[in-house]
C-alpha cells in the first residue's frame, strides 16, 4: 500500500463522506426550510417592507427612509417609546421581586407546595382576554373590587385606569398577576437546586435568614436571575394585550405603547410601510438584548 | 416576572410580519369559473354571521331569488366587512371579495391608495342611481368625479334616550332635549336619580372617542378640518371646540352627570343602555334595534332626538369593488347591489315579509334616497310600521334644521388625535383645554398634510 494517497483520493474522501452524511442533510434542510420561510423570510421582508410604501393594489414602491423619517415626526413615536420604556422600567420593580420572593417563600413551606405551587401558576393558564375582562372588574370605577375593598378601609376611590398616573402601573399589575407564574417555577427549580449543605453551614455559623437568603440563595441563583431579567426586559418591551383591551392607550396616550402604535399603523392607518419601519427599530433594539442574553448563556456553558 | 410568557406579545409581532410576508408574495390566481358558459360568478361579503340564524336564512334566500332572476350571475357570499385588520393581506392574496362592504370612513383612503376599482364606465346601466342622495354618492368619488362604490346605508347621529328614566326623572319623554343647555340639565336630573344611574355618556376610546367629538364640533358650529388653498388645516382649535369640550368637562366634573368610569366604547356604552342605567347617549337611529335585540328590551322603552345645535356627523356604509375585478364582474356586482340594497322597487315585498318577522320596519334611517324614489320608500315604512313612530318624532321633526356632515378626510387617525383631547377631558378634572385643543391641532396638521 502506498503512503502517498494519489491526487484523487481526497476528493473521492469528500464525496464519500457528504454521501455519508446526505441524509443527515436532508433531514436538517426539511427543517432549514421551514426556519427560512416562517421565520427568517419574513423578517427580511419585513425589514424591506419598512423602505416601501405598499397598497397591495400597485407594486411596492421604494421610499428609502421616508417612513423612518414619518417616524421620528410623529409625536407619539416618542411617547410610545417613553411608556414602553417606563411600563419595562415598573415591570422589573414589580414583576422582578414578586415571582422571586414568592419562590422562596414556596421554597419554604413544607405542606401542600404542589397545590400552592397551581396556584401561583393559575393565572398563566387562562387566557390573557378573560384575565382583562376579570381585571377590568376588578379596576371598575363604580362596582369594581378595589374601590369596594378601599371603600371599606375607608380609604378614597381611585381612578385606575382612567388617571394619567395610574394607568399604567395598573396595567403592570395585571401583567405581573398574569405572567409571574412560570417565572416563579423556573426560581423554585433553581432553588430546589442549590446544595443543602450550604444551608446548614450558614446555619452552624448562625447565620439569619436574611443572611442566609444574602449570602447562599441570591448568589446560588444569580445567573437565573440575571436571565429572567434580560427575558423579561424582551418580553415588556413588547406589551400589548394590556393597553390594547384595557386602556386602547388611554388616557391621554399615557399608555400608548411601541406595540399598540404599531398596531395603530398597520391596522387603523392601514400603512404597512411604517408600520414595518416600526418594527425594525423595535427589532433591533430587542436583537441587542437578544445578543446579550445569547452572550451570557454562552460563557455559562 | 413576566420575561418567558410575554412571547404571546411576540408572537403577535411575528404574526403581523408574516402575514405582511405571505401577503406581499401571493399572487392573484387566476379568476376560476369567471366566465364558464357565459355564467360569471362573484364573491360578495356582508352575509350575516352564522350565529345570526334568522338573518342569515333571509340573505340565503335573497341570494337565491337573485340568481332566478339573474341566470348568468352566481353569487358567493361571504361573512363580514371590509376589515382593516385582514384588508391588504385579503388583496394581495388575491382573497378579497369581488364586492367589499365599507364604513364611510374607509372609501376615500381605499380610494387615494387604489385598492378600489373605478366603476364609472359602468354606472349608466344603474337603475334609480339619480334617486340617491348626492351627498352619499359624493362618499364614493374622487376628485375628478370618478365612481369606487355606492351607498347602501347611513345614519347621522342624534341622542337616544331612555324615556322610562325621563318619566323618573319628572322630564317629559315627548319633549327630550334640543340644547345643549337641556341635555346637561336632563342629564343631572337623570344622574339625581341615583343607584349608578348616569345621565349622559359618551365613548373616549378606540378612535370612537373622536369620532363622537367630530359630531359635538359640528353640533356646535365649528369644524374638524378645513381646506385652504388646497392644503387642509386642522380647525377644531376654535370656539366651538373650546365649548364641545367644556360642556362635557362640565357634565364629568361640575355636574358629575357622566358617571366615574371612563375610556368607554359603543359595546360599554350601549351596555349601560340596554341595562336601564343610562339616560341619553349620542347615537344614530340604528343603535335602537341592536340595544333592543341584544339586551332583549323593547322598542317602546326609547326615544330618539335630533342632535342640539345646527349640525351633526353623518355616516354609513357601502359596497366599493375588488381593483382586480374583471369587468363582467364588476357589472355583475352592480346588478347585486343595486337589486338587493338599492331597490324601491322590492321594498314593498320585502317589508311585508320582514315585518312579521321582528325585523325594524319605521326606523327614520337609512335614508338613501331622495324625491319620489324615497316617498315611495316611506310610505310603505310608514303602512307597516312595527317599532313607536312617535317615539322618533323627535328626531324626525327637528332633523330639517341640522346638517348633516360627512367624516373629515383621514378621518381615522385624525380620531386617533381627537381621542386623546376627549380623554384629558373626561379623566383630568383640571384639564388644561386651551393647551389640549393646541397640542392636538398641531399634531392634526401634520396628518392632514398627508391629505392628496
Amino acid at each position: 500500500m502506498s503512503a502517498l494517497p494519489t491526487p484523487a483520493a481526497p476528493a473521492t474522501g469528500r464525496a464519500r463522506r457528504l454521501r455519508e452524511n446526505l441524509v443527515a442533510y436532508l433531514f436538517l434542510s426539511a427543517g432549514l426550510i421551514c426556519f427560512a420561510l416562517f421565520a427568517w423570510y419574513p423578517i427580511v421582508r419585513g425589514v424591506l417592507l419598512g423602505f416601501q410604501q405598499v397598497t397591495f393594489a400597485q407594486p411596492a414602491e421604494w421610499v428609502g427612509l421616508d417612513n423612518f423619517r414619518r417616524l421620528f415626526d410623529d409625536p407619539l413615536f416618542a411617547t410610545a417609546w417613553r411608556n414602553t420604556g417606563y411600563f419595562t422600567l415598573l415591570a422589573l420593580v414589580f414583576g422582578f421581586a414578586a415571582p422571586f420572593v414568592t419562590a422562596v417563600v414556596l421554597n419554604e413551606v413544607r405542606r401542600g407546595q404542589s397545590y400552592l405551587r397551581l396556584t401561583v401558576y393559575l393565572p398563566v393558564m387562562l387566557p390573557p382576554i378573560v384575565t382583562m375582562l376579570l381585571w377590568r372588574w376588578f379596576y371598575d370605577p363604580g362596582p369594581g373590587l378595589f374601590n369596594n375593598v378601599l371603600g371599606v378601609l375607608h380609604l378614597p376611590a381611585q381612578q385606575w385606569l382612567e388617571s394619567e398616573h395610574l394607568a399604567m402601573i395598573s396595567l403592570v399589575l395585571v401583567s405581573t398577576w398574569a405572567n409571574m407564574g412560570t417565572t416563579t417555577l423556573i426560581y423554585l427549580a433553581a432553588l430546589g437546586g442549590i446544595p443543602g449543605e450550604l444551608y446548614e453551614a450558614a446555619e452552624l455559623d448562625g447565620a439569619s435568614i436574611r443572611r442566609r437568603l444574602w449570602h447562599v440563595t441570591i448568589p446560588q441563583v444569580r445567573f437565573i436571575l440575571m436571565i429572567t431579567l434580560l427575558l423579561q426586559v424582551i418580553g415588556t418591551m413588547q406589551v400589548f394585550v394590556e393597553p390594547f383591551v384595557l386602556t386602547g392607550g388611554g388616557p391621554n396616550e399615557a399608555t400608548v405603547t411601541i406595540l399598540l402604535l404599531l398596531y395603530r399603523y398597520a391596522f387603523v392607518y392601514n400603512d404597512f410601510g411604517l408600520a414595518s419601519a416600526m418594527s425594525t427599530l423595535l427589532f433591533v433594539v430587542l436583537g441587542l438584548f437578544a445578543g446579550l442574553y445569547l452572550r451570557l448563556t454562552r460563557t455559562k456553558d | 416576572m413576566d420575561g418567558i410568557t410575554r412571547r404571546r406579545a411576540l408572537f403577535i409581532s411575528t404574526a403581523l410580519v408574516a402575514s405582511l410576508a405571505t401577503a406581499a408574495c401571493g399572487g392573484a390566481p387566476a379568476p376560476a369559473g369567471d366566465k364558464a358558459g357565459g355564467v360569471v360568478t362573484i364573491t360578495v361579503n356582508g352575509m350575516p354571521a352564522a350565529t345570526q340564524a334568522a338573518d342569515r336564512k333571509d340573505f340565503e334566500e335573497l341570494v337565491k331569488q337573485f340568481e332566478a332572476a339573474h341566470p348568468k350571475i352566481k353569487i358567493d357570499a361571504r361573512e363580514g366587512q371590509m376589515d382593516p385588520k385582514t384588508f391588504a393581506a385579503k388583496l394581495a392574496g388575491g382573497q378579497l371579495e369581488d364586492v367589499y362592504y365599507v364604513y364611510f370612513t374607509d372609501p376615500a383612503g381605499l380610494i387615494q391608495r387604489k385598492q378600489g376599482a373605478d366603476i364609472t364606465p359602468y354606472l349608466a346601466d344603474v337603475p334609480y342611481l339619480s334617486d340617491i342622495r348626492p351627498e352619499l354618492q359624493k362618499v364614493f368619488k374622487d376628485k375628478a368625479g370618478k365612481t369606487y362604490g355606492l351607498p347602501t346605508g347611513n345614519y347621522s347621529m342624534g341622542l337616544v334616550y331612555n324615556r322610562e328614566l325621563f318619566r323618573k326623572a319628572g322630564l317629559d319623554p315627548d319633549k327630550p332635549p334640543t340644547t345643549w343647555e337641556e341635555v346637561r340639565a336632563a342629564a343631572k336630573k337623570i344622574s339625581a336619580l341615583g343607584e349608578d344611574t348616569v345621565g349622559y355618556a359618551d365613548y373616549s376610546k378606540n378612535n370612537q372617542g373622536g369620532w363622537h367629538l367630530t359630531s359635538w364640533l359640528y353640533s356646535m358650529g365649528g369644524e374638524v378640518a378645513a381646506e385652504e388653498n388646497g392644503k387642509w388645516k386642522a380647525a377644531f382649535d376654535s370656539d366651538a371646540g373650546r365649548k364641545a369640550l367644556q360642556t362635557l368637562h362640565d357634565m364629568r366634573w361640575t355636574d358629575r352627570s357622566m358617571g366615574t368610569r371612563q375610556l368607554l366604547e359603543i359595546g360599554d356604552v350601549q351596555k349601560m343602555m340596554g341595562s336601564g342605567k343610562l339616560g341619553m347617549y349620542m347615537a344614530g337611529p340604528d343603535n335602537i334595534p341592536t340595544i333592543v335585540k341584544q339586551f332583549e328590551r323593547k322598542y317602546e322603552e326609547f326615544g330618539l332626538a335630533a342632535l342640539p345645535g345646527t349640525a351633526t356627523l353623518g355616516g354609513g356604509d357601502g359596497f366599493m369593488f375588488n381593483p382586480k375585478a374583471t369587468p363582467e364582474k364588476i357589472k355583475a356586482g352592480l346588478q347585486w347591489i343595486q337589486w338587493k340594497y338599492l331597490n324601491p322597487d322590492r321594498e314593498e315585498e320585502n317589508v311585508t315579509k320582514f315585518s312579521g318577522l321582528g325585523v325594524p320596519i319605521g326606523l327614520p334611517q337609512p335614508n338613501l334616497f331622495a324625491g319620489a324614489a324615497q316617498q315611495k320608500i316611506q310610505a310603505v315604512h310608514a303602512a307597516h310600521a312595527n317599532v313607536p313612530q312617535e317615539n322618533y318624532k323627535p328626531f324626525v321633526d327637528r332633523s330639517p334644521q341640522v346638517e348633516v356632515k360627512v367624516e373629515p378626510p383621514n378621518a381615522q387617525q385624525l380620531y386617533t388625535v381627537l381621542d386623546g383631547v376627549m380623554q384629558s377631558v373626561l379623566t383630568k378634572e383640571d384639564a388644561d383645554i386651551d393647551t389640549l385643543l393646541k397640542d392636538a391641532a398641531a399634531r392634526a396638521d401634520s396628518i392632514l398634510a398627508t391629505v392628496k
